[in-house]
């Protein structure tokens, strides 16, 4: 018994022994860990990897991490190495804002400086925080459209364009295919939609320009997860629309789309399908019915840029590639992971020069800059091997719209074939007038001064 | 008078709404086994449809035929149905139906994360080389769009039901399971193989799950969203009672039919997008009125 004791107290002596060595070794760990001053620049990865996106997450956040890891390959950005982490948000806009928290100091210490949540309802829940935690939100292409005002939201970007410049877009796009916007009156067009944030994000520019060329707008929402489309697809078929915009979320809705377009004969090269609805993962499990399908592109699929090809020699040559099928390397999602992170390091890089930390972590306010300083002309993008691949654009301080074009793919069944140049809005300045009093009056509500900028040189 | 194109459009409304319905029934099933055998209520039911036809063009992806990938498959869920049985029930015989459902909440957590780590996350096309298009003689002769994956869907169901009900009815495992049922203990003082029932039960609805998710990924693709195809079994449950095989056929009929009719002519006035919805609503009008479904067993108790 007392043998027992004694070997009880002996264990308990042991453990704090133990304890106190790990305690020790976890104080060294942290005092040698990369602090601020260190060469290092943390970036959040609010990946979706598993569940209904799990496609888009993973074909997007991979792209961005194949690209983080080009650059560490190849020098880092002025010697600076990047490194992140990840956290699981199944883009579930509730487990993005805790993942918005658990990501904001990194593994080594720094607080994150930009935020992607690959998601509108996502970025809707974390995106009155920027300001105060002083973090960029880089919308790429989807998220709260007047948050392009930069005056009203100093803080988030949309460096690949919004939902109402895209809506405008396709519009354009059929008004094109119609013979002129003066065809369009009295053509009539669904917009077929997810019943959520993201699905009805483009409704007041659709209406606006609706009411303009006299277009006859129907709108039928889908309620989630959208596997079930029959009644939509009746409705559409008693319409008898000329075309349907399709704002569809995770390849089971977005492919049903097209299974069920064909149920009721409705032809596919008539929908447009949105950019985050469009890839080769929701377009594959459709098969022959998807063929025909139009699909909006903000940053072009395909393995022959520069970049891409690099990538695929230097990252996947050395077996570090992040997409477990390496066959996954140009596709639309990839593409634009790639993309968005190419915006990221310029951000960095600009944000080093601006304030005299080159070969030195930058802070978010500086990342902001930074970011506000991009200027992604033809030349830049040439240089940078994605020319082609992504549309030049440039941010000020009222402008944070980005690009403002698009291209249009159709899928042949197997890939998809770029059939348009580089379009934007049929009138981008309506929309800019549309987004500036949207954000005016978010402003007023909410008692922010919009900051004063000054006028665009160029 | 009445409007014959209005009328050809309602009846195609309700027509596709019954066959839709039997994709329902088809999901809901599985549920039924289960429940009649253990009165679980299984939560992992719709994450074995993932699992099952993700395994099935897994298998074919490797190269297997269609006819020995299916087999394979059906061999996996039995495998998967026994491996359930033997790690996961038997240490709960005799404990309350609130930890068996909690188990298989957690069992579905363990078939959704091991599909998609042994197969991967992609999305694949699975071809039964059954069209999911308009028959050209009914689109002919009557102007209405019926598809041809409907039709054998329906059949396919007809074909399940039969099959199970004689399994319950007219096999000596039916009665065995309807003991089960009943109370676990007494089953058992009665010399009945209570393992064996619960591992026939969930091969079986894994075997369910297979079918279903067959159908439902031919038309929908291979992808996680079949996991939320139980959130259309559920009210069907709920409607048809959770013991009675023919109650989840006609209640997964009623549902298809409420749910497309309700989402063409009253979803409008809602701004569209009721039907995830109604069925929820039907579901609790029954469960006021007729608790225990159209067909269920009327739960008497002594307290």
């Amino acid at each position: 018994m007392t043998e027992t004791r004694e070997a009880l107290r002996g264990f308990g002596r042991g453990v704090r022994v133990a304890a106190a060595a790990a305690f020790a070794a976890g104080a060294a760990l942290l005092a040698a860990a990369p602090g601020a001053d260190a060469a290092e620049q943390y970036f959040p990865i609010p990946s979706s990897r598993v569940g209904p996106f799990s496609a888009m997450g993973t074909g997007y956040y991979g792209g961005i991490i194949d690209y983080l890891t080009y650059v560490n390959m190849t020098g880092g950005v002025n010697g600076v190495q990047l490194v992140w982490a990840e956290c699981e948000t199944e883009y579930n806009a509730a487990r993005t804002a805790e993942c918005y928290q658990r990501l904001m100091v990194g593994p080594n210490g720094q607080r994150m400086v930009v935020f992607d949540t690959l998601g509108t309802p996502g970025a809707y829940a974390v995106i009155n925080r920027m300001a105060e935690d002083q973090v960029v939100l880089a919308q790429y292409g989807y998220g709260r459209t007047d948050a392009a005002d930069g005056t009203v939201w100093p803080w988030v970007f949309n460096a690949a364009s919004h939902y109402w410049d895209q809506i405008a877009m396709k519009l354009a796009f059929m008004a094109e295919q119609e013979g002129g916007v003066e065809n369009m009156r009295g053509k009539k067009v669904v917009h077929l939609h997810i019943d959520s944030a993201f699905g009805r994000e483009p409704l007041p520019a659709m209406r606006a320009i609706a009411e303009e060329w006299g277009l006859n707008l129907v709108e039928i929402a889908i309620p989630s997860p959208g596997l079930e489309q029959q009644s939509q697809w009746l409705q559409i078929r008693r319409e008898r629309p000329d075309w349907v915009t399709f704002y569809c979320a995770g390849s089971g809705m977005c492919s049903t789309g097209m299974t069920a377009a064909a149920r009721v004969n409705f032809p596919r090269d008539r929908m447009i399908y949105v950019t985050f609805g469009g890839a080769e993962e929701d377009m594959v499990p459709a098969g022959d019915a998807g063929v025909g399908t139009y699909v909006v592109a903000n940053a072009v699929p395909g393995r022959d840029f520069p970049l891409v090809q690099e990538i695929e020699r230097v990252v996947y040559g050395a077996g570090r590639g992040n997409l477990s099928n390496p066959e996954r390397v140009g596709t639309v999602y990839w593409n634009r992971g790639v993309g968005a992170a190419v915006a990221w390091i310029e951000a960095l890089r600009n944000a080093q020069e601006m304030f005299d930390k080159v070969g030195q972590p930058v802070t978010g306010a500086e990342f902001r800059d930074g970011y506000e300083a991009l200027d992604m002309n033809a030349a830049r993008l040439e240089e940078l091997g994605v020319a082609e691949m992504i549309a030049p654009y440039r941010m000020t301080c009222a402008e944070h719209g980005g690009a403002r074009k698009f291209r249009m793919m159709q899928w042949d069944g197997t890939q998809f074939q770029v059939v348009s140049d580089w379009m934007g809005p049929n009138d981008p300045d309506m929309i800019s007038e549309m987004i500036r009093e949207s954000a005016a009056r978010f402003a007023e509500e909410n008692g922010i001064t919009p900051r004063e900028c000054p006028p665009d040189p160029a | 008078m009445i409007d014959t194109v209005e009328l050809l459009f309602f009846l195609e409304v309700l027509i596709g709404g019954l066959l839709a319905g039997v994709m329902y029934s088809l999901v809901a099933l599985g549920f039924v086994l289960i429940y009649k055998a253990s009165r679980v209520f299984n939560f992992a039911q719709g994450a074995m449809v993932f699992f099952a036809v993700l395994s099935f063009v897994g298998f074919m992806e490797l190269g297997l035929p269609f006819w020995a990938a299916f087999l394979v498959t059906v061999a996996l869920m039995i495998l998967v149905g026994m491996t359930t049985e033997r790690l996961v029930l038997r240490q709960l015989v005799n404990q309350s139906d609130q930890t068996l459902l909690m188990a298989t909440i957690g069992l579905a957590f363990v078939f959704e994360g091991m599909g998609q780590l042994i197969w991967g996350v992609e999305v694949r096309r699975l071809d039964l080389g059954i069209p999911d298009v308009p028959l050209e003689w009914v689109l002919d002769s009557t102007g209405m769009f019926i598809s041809a994956l409907d039709i054998s869907a329906g059949v396919v169901a007809a074909v399940m039901v039969t099959v199970l009900a004689i399994l319950f009815s007219k096999t000596k495992i039916g009665l065995g399971l309807r003991a089960v049922a009943d109370g676990h203990a007494a089953a058992m003082s009665i010399g009945i193989p209570l393992k064996s029932i619960w591992m026939i039960v969930w091969a079986t609805a894994g075997v369910v799950a297979l079918v279903a998710g067959m159908m439902w990924g031919a038309r929908n693709g291979v992808q996680f969203a079949l996991v939320w195809l139980a959130l259309k079994a559920w009210p069907v449950l709920i409607i048809g009672g959770f013991t009675s095989v023919p109650g989840v056929i006609v209640a997964g009929l009623m549902v298809g039919a409420i749910e497309k009719v309700a989402e063409v002519y009253i979803g409008p006035a809602f701004g569209g997008g009721i039907e995830g919805w109604a069925p929820y609503m039907m579901a609790v009008v029954f469960l006021m009125f007729r608790p225990e479904g159209l067909f269920g067993e009327r739960m008497i108790r002594r307290v």
